[in-house]
């Protein structure tokens, strides 16, 4: 099986936040990405999705570890100072690299 | 008094979740009975505002959206004079300047089970209520600044989901008239109270989840969440006056103006205002003014309308 290695990143963060990060991604060219809801607890407290405005998503981009390095920073300057946000990187191997 | 059933279903909600109970319903539940309560409420207004529309009600509603301006006033000078920083006292206000639908709809009950009329219009002093304390916030906070997308935010605003379906049962209603809206009617009749049961419930079950934030913001959070609801109706209650509504129109309106907002303030200031701590407002507005206004509010709002019209204002 012939694999490629690209970037993962995956970015978890406020539900009130996606609508502008989904402009922001395609603003930046990512070429695609997955949201799903998520819960859990850190360093804002419990964030456990009872209300609209508690809730969380995760947010999971594969792409060329340039652009994931590029959207880190933009995040990073936008969102880090006043909104729960944990971003991180990995390596992940995929079937049809043109895809990413 | 005893209590009506559907608020003892909220004391239900609010004792199971501070017992910390299994009992949960699900998210999407929640949506669809607040959709449903929010489109009978603009349906039934609707059709009632197309018998009796007037060049009067155009003043009205210029008064009320005068008063979603001055609240939001009023509580940003109380909170700051309760030491609340700028940008969050801002915020807070604006929550308490604009309006919580969920009340809306006990006091619509209320009004139904004590027999008591009232000015078919009020769903449309809801929906005005609703936008200017939002940008009266945003305004306090940071001034006409340029780094707000007032685009984006107007959109966040006037197409935020009460608004839409509020106007949008206000016109359907207009529209179709009392006749042909009859196959519907049951949603505002006898289907009303049993979804605002299940809807109490739930609001019950997250309000207990906010009052346990209480204990980090303390007394001084507690004493405005109960003491602007106050101050609030007393200020509906003598506009109404001055606008010459009936009994439980004024009654109405001074609940109107004590509630505070809990959805479509903190999802436009979420975005507007980041800065702001958003648990430090829907603390207050969900944990202590909702209840309140349900369990006290409502029966003192009315009993404060029949006091003023008896000294004759």
């Amino acid at each position: 099986m012939p694999a490629h290695s690209r970037t993962l990143l995956t970015v978890i963060c406020e539900a009130s936040l996606e609508k502008k990060l989904v402009a922001d991604l395609e603003q930046l060219g990512s070429p695609g990405w997955t949201i799903t809801d998520a819960r859990g607890s850190g360093h804002h407290g419990a964030r456990n999705a009872d209300w609209g405005t508690e809730g969380n998503i995760r947010v999971e981009i594969i792409c060329a570890r340039e652009l994931a390095e590029r959207i880190v920073v933009h995040l990073q300057e936008r969102y880090y100072d006043n909104y729960a946000m944990v971003c991180y990187l990995s390596q992940v191997e995929v079937l049809r690299p043109e895809r990413f | 008094m005893a209590l009506d059933p559907v608020v003892l279903f909220f004391v239900f909600g609010l004792l199971a979740g501070l017992l910390k109970s299994e009992l949960k319903l699900p998210p999407a539940l929640y949506e669809t009975l607040s959709i449903m309560l929010l489109l009978a409420i603009g349906l039934h207004g609707g059709v009632e505002l197309a018998e009796q529309a007037s060049a009067q009600l155009l003043g009205q509603a210029g008064l009320v959206l005068v008063l979603g301006v001055v609240l939001p006033l009023i509580a940003f000078v109380l909170l700051r004079g309760l030491r609340f920083d700028r940008i969050n006292a801002a915020a807070v206000a604006a929550h308490y300047g604009s309006v919580s639908a969920g009340t809306f709809a006990v006091v619509v009950a209320f009004m139904a089970s004590s027999g008591i009329d009232y000015e078919s219009y009020m769903p449309l002093f809801v929906a005005i209520l609703e936008i200017p304390a939002i940008l009266v916030g945003i305004m306090l906070a940071k001034g006409i600044s340029r780094d707000t997308n007032w685009k984006e935010l107007g959109r966040e605003i006037f197409l935020g989901k009460s608004i839409m379906l509020l106007l949008g049962g206000l016109v359907i209603g207009a529209i179709a008239g009392k006749e042909n809206i009859k196959p519907l009617e049951p949603l505002y009749t006898s289907m009303f109270k049993p979804v605002l049961a299940f809807f109490l419930l739930e609001m019950g079950l997250i309000a207990s989840g906010q009052l346990g934030a209480l204990k980090q913001f303390g007394l001084r959070l507690l004493s405005f969440a109960l003491l602007m609801p106050l101050l609030g109706a007393l200020i509906g209650a003598l506009l109404a006056r001055f606008m010459g509504l009936s009994l439980g129109g004024t009654a109405m309106l001074a609940t109107l103006a004590a509630s505070a907002s809990y959805i479509a303030v903190p999802a436009a200031l979420r975005l507007a205002l980041p800065e702001a701590n958003p648990s430090l407002s829907l603390t207050a507005s969900l944990g202590i003014t909702f209840p309140f206004n349900i369990l006290i509010g409502i029966p003192l709002y009315l009993a404060l309308a029949e006091q003023l019209i008896a000294w004759g204002f």
